[in-house]
């Protein structure tokens, strides 16, 4: 008993003092390389494809062909933008889970409008009416859990998870009342022929719209955070309540204002899909980005920069898995397995840039007296 | 003395937190019947190295003896079983349980629960020694004294005859000092070997039989208390000569600056915190607010500085021109919007009064980041500020980029009341200014705040090391339980009687 007592151990884990940014990045991105050395090994052993193949195709997937680099860039661009949206709210430790949702009432505002006053309103201003509509959906959608939990405390986290399921009953009510045609449960495309209310087309490609926005909103959310007041109070909101409170900052107001702002943008968001994207309104039109967006801006540590590189490694995950299932015809699930490793190896290289593991000194002298 | 056998020796044992050596080959032994005393100032690794002897820490290097045969402590549980026992300074019992519940809690032994026996057993180890506890009383009932009792007879109870102490002292009264301080003796008399880790000279004085002391996590040496004494202690201990004994300015012109009529005050539970509380804190002067923890000091500080609900009475700030505005119900911007500048340093630095993840400079800005009209901050003037104050009070930081709660407690308070005093204030409030800071940065503490006190200021200093508080105050008010137990002039006051203050109404028997 003693003796094996006595034997010290022979690891220790460590906190480490602190890591200069080219190590820490390089620690995560080691952790993708492994993670994408597993998969391969994992998709030979059950369908006898070649590393190599697997990596060339999951490349083919995002870069393949030009109209493939568009779709991945508009898509990087969509997913940055939700990403960007949430991200003032979870500086200030607001847990919004509701960004689908809040996306959703503005998709359906600029629906409404599409559909209700494109007869009645000259092009142009109908896009200005349906761009201030989604903003105000979005807007409203985040201030309600914002005002229950400044008033009552109540957990933002349930709150805005189930403002999505309301929103996409409300969602799907609507596409039951306006369906076209009429039985078929569902809009299609909306002013196809006239093109009323679609938001023309920037330097003659419809990508650009999209990635133009997510650069300007980059820039935006950047320079609220790190410069402006609004940006500072909502911060220290997010460390301490307390210091906010002590300092005088007006915290249910801080609340409000800038779950307003994510909301808002993720109207904005909700605008840029029906009237810049898919034209129509569809209980799915998110596809579920909203949570993804949350685990985008976790990954770059809330940093507006970081986050074009975290969204696009996203993407890229996910085209690249769905094309390895269509060429090797494997089903959705394969893909949806090959992300999860990738994200458990990047979510686990975080304990190596905070901790590392060093051999004890004292070993050496335990193996001595044995 | 000669008898004396020895329970543990500690060899070149070493433990770094990252870049920091918390130990650089320390050397230490403990004898039994013998009360040692552990000296040093804060980060000089003292706490880090009774972990490493009671099993939380495991040390990189260097070698433990208990009773002459080198081991490995692994856990706390392992401590035990070499009858390490260790009191934390943050008391970790189950609220909800008896005294007697939280002794046996964890420890294994045969048969059903027989929770009679204990109570037993723990009724001889009170006798044994002398300590007054009831075993069936439930944890939440009882004071901070009693917990500490809870603690110590667990340690008892499993068997520990080397006792740890981490500043036992901090919360007590001298008169729950005392007690503590006969049982300590009684347990050293029959054999047990005792240390106690602590940064107060008179405690050392009055206690040990053999102090040592560390310093930078260097053992700097140690000695028979008797052959020694505190002006050689804190000189070892800092490394330099010092001088103890703390200024005491005439006060200024004082006038009143700060009225507090029948303050009453309930807590978020209904439960009474402050009762009818009236005194006047006039500029140019300290007033030192005395009393056990939890007496109500934090919500009279915070009543004036517009942070807490009251349920009645009236803090009226009055003008050098006579004329006085009212604060109760006014939040801390409205009242500094009124032209009140009131700088408030409170107890918990981290949590209130600055923000740990931010840098030195963001944290500048706390205060000032609203001036101009522009929607963007000006940074400027908070690096400046930030940059002045790492200066005038000789911060120890890489830089002021460096977040705040990287650096060591003594720093950390110093940036606060840099910041507080920079605005110039009209009244500073302070919580604990000291608490956790060694002795060189409490020295740089008390300077500061008779410096202001000395501009005019009305500084109301809340403290809880008695003599600190005899020797800077003007005037001292004694909270009893909430209420005003009298208020006494610092230059003449005795610290006995503030003592019997502290826990009866007034200090009469």
């Amino acid at each position: 008993m003693m003796e094996r007592r006595n034997r010290p151990p022979r690891f220790h884990i460590e906190r480490r003092a602190s890591l200069p940014w080219y190590l820490s990045l390089a620690i995560r991105l080691l952790s993708i390389l492994a993670a994408f050395a597993v998969c391969a090994v994992l998709t030979m052993v059950i369908t006898g494809v070649k590393p190599a193949e697997f990596l060339s195709t999951i490349i083919y997937g995002s870069f393949g062909t030009p109209r493939k680099m568009w779709i991945t860039a508009q898509n990087v661009a969509v997913l940055l933008c939700i990403s960007l949206a949430v991200t003032p709210s979870f500086l200030m430790k607001f847990w919004n889970e509701g960004a689908d949702g809040q996306i959703l009432m503005g998709c359906l505002a600029s629906s409404a409008c599409m559909i209700k006053l494109s007869d009645r309103l000259p092009n142009w201003l109908l896009i200005v009416v349906m761009l201030a509509a989604s903003v105000l959906a979005g807007t409203i959608w985040g201030v309600i859990p914002a005002f229950f939990k400044a008033q009552f405390n109540t957990n933002e986290t349930l709150f805005t998870l189930m403002l999505n399921y309301i929103a996409t009953q409300i969602v799907a009510y609507f596409i039951v009342r306006w369906e076209v045609p009429k039985g078929s449960g569902q809009i299609g495309i909306i002013n196809q022929s006239s093109e009323l209310g679609w938001f023309p087309q920037l330097f003659g490609s419809k990508y650009i719209l999209s990635i133009l926005t997510a650069a300007l909103m980059t820039v935006f959310i950047y320079s609220y955070i790190k410069f402006s007041k609004h940006g500072y109070e909502l911060t220290v909101v997010g460390e301490s309540t307390r210091t906010a409170r002590y300092i005088g900052i007006d915290v249910k107001r801080v609340i409000v204002r800038t779950m307003a702002l994510s909301g808002g943008l993720a109207g904005l968001v909700g605008f840029l899909l029906v009237s810049g994207i898919n034209h129509t309104l569809t209980t799915t039109i998110t596809g579920g980005q909203g949570f993804t967006a949350v685990m985008v801006s976790w990954l770059a540590q809330f940093n507006p920069i970081a986050m074009i590189a975290t969204s696009f490694l996203i993407i890229f995950l996910e085209r690249g898995a769905i094309e390895i299932s269509s060429a090797f015809t494997l089903n959705q699930s394969f893909s949806s397995i090959q992300t999860g490793i990738i994200l458990f190896f990047l979510i686990g290289s975080e304990f190596f840039v905070s901790y590392r593991i060093r051999r004890s000194a004292n070993t050496e002298s335990g193996k001595e007296q044995e | 003395m000669s008898e004396k056998t020895i329970a543990v020796k500690m060899r070149d044992v070493s433990k770094s937190f990252g870049s920091v050596m918390a130990n650089d080959k320390v050397w230490l032994d403990i004898y039994r019947g013998e009360i040692l005393a552990l000296l040093g100032e804060n980060g000089s690794g003292k706490t880090t190295l009774m972990n490493i002897l009671s099993g939380i820490y495991t040390p990189d290097e260097g070698h433990i003896y208990i009773n002459d045969r080198e081991v490995t402590i692994r856990s706390p549980k392992e401590a035990f079983e070499y009858g390490i026992g260790m009191i934390h300074q943050h008391y970790k019992l189950v609220e909800v349980l008896t005294a007697a519940e939280n002794i046996i809690l964890g420890v294994k032994q045969p048969g059903k629960l027989d929770i009679s026996s204990v109570c037993e057993r723990t009724r001889k180890l009170c006798e044994e020694y002398g300590f007054e506890l009831d075993p069936m009383q439930k944890v939440y009932d009882m004071s901070v004294s009693q917990k500490q009792t809870v603690e110590i007879l667990k340690a008892l109870y499993r068997g520990a005859d080397i006792l740890i102490l981490d500043e036992p002292t901090a919360v007590l009264t001298p008169q729950e000092t005392e007690k503590l301080f006969a049982i300590l003796r009684n347990m050293r008399d029959s054999g047990k070997a005792v240390v106690i880790i602590t940064h107060k000279m008179n405690e050392v004085e009055e206690l040990s039989d053999r102090v040592a002391i560390l310093r930078q996590g260097q053992f700097v040496g140690d000695m028979p208390t008797n052959m020694t004494n505190a002006q050689e202690m804190t000189n070892m201990l800092v490394g330099h000569p010092v001088s103890l004994s703390i200024d005491r300015p005439d006060p200024v012109d004082p006038k009143p600056r700060i009225e507090v009529k029948g303050l009453t005050v309930r807590n978020e539970d209904g439960v009474i915190k402050l009762d009818d509380v009236s005194f006047t804190a006039y500029s140019g002067e300290i007033l030192g607010i005395a009393g056990i923890s939890g007496s109500g000091q934090k919500e009279l500080l915070e009543s004036i500085a517009g942070l807490q609900p009251t349920e009645s009475g009236s803090v009226t700030y009055i003008e050098d021109d006579g004329s006085r505005e009212e604060l109760i119900g006014k939040d801390p911007l409205t009242i500094s919007n009124l032209g009140v500048t009131l700088s408030f340093v409170p107890e918990d630095r981290l949590g209130m009064g600055l923000v740990g993840n931010m840098d030195i400079s963001a944290n500048m800005m706390l205060r000032s980041f609203r001036s101009g009209r522009s929607a963007f901050l000006n940074r400027k003037d908070p690096r400046r500020l930030a940059e002045k104050v790492v200066e005038d009070l000789e911060v120890v930081t890489p830089g002021i980029g460096t977040p705040v709660r990287k650096l060591s407690g003594g720093n950390i308070q110093k940036i606060l009341v840099g910041r507080e005093i920079s605005s110039s204030p009209k009244v500073l409030l302070t919580a604990y200014a000291v608490r956790g800071l060694d002795t060189n940065s409490s020295y740089t503490i008390y300077d500061l705040i008779n410096k202001q006190k000395q501009n005019g200021v009305a500084v109301i200093y809340v403290g809880e090391d008695l003599d600190v508080l005899l020797e800077l105050s003007d005037r001292i008010l004694v909270l009893c339980d909430g209420k005003v137990s009298g208020i006494v002039d610092g230059r003449h006051a005795e610290k006995n009687r503030i003592g019997m203050m502290m826990t009866k109404l007034g200090g009469e028997e």
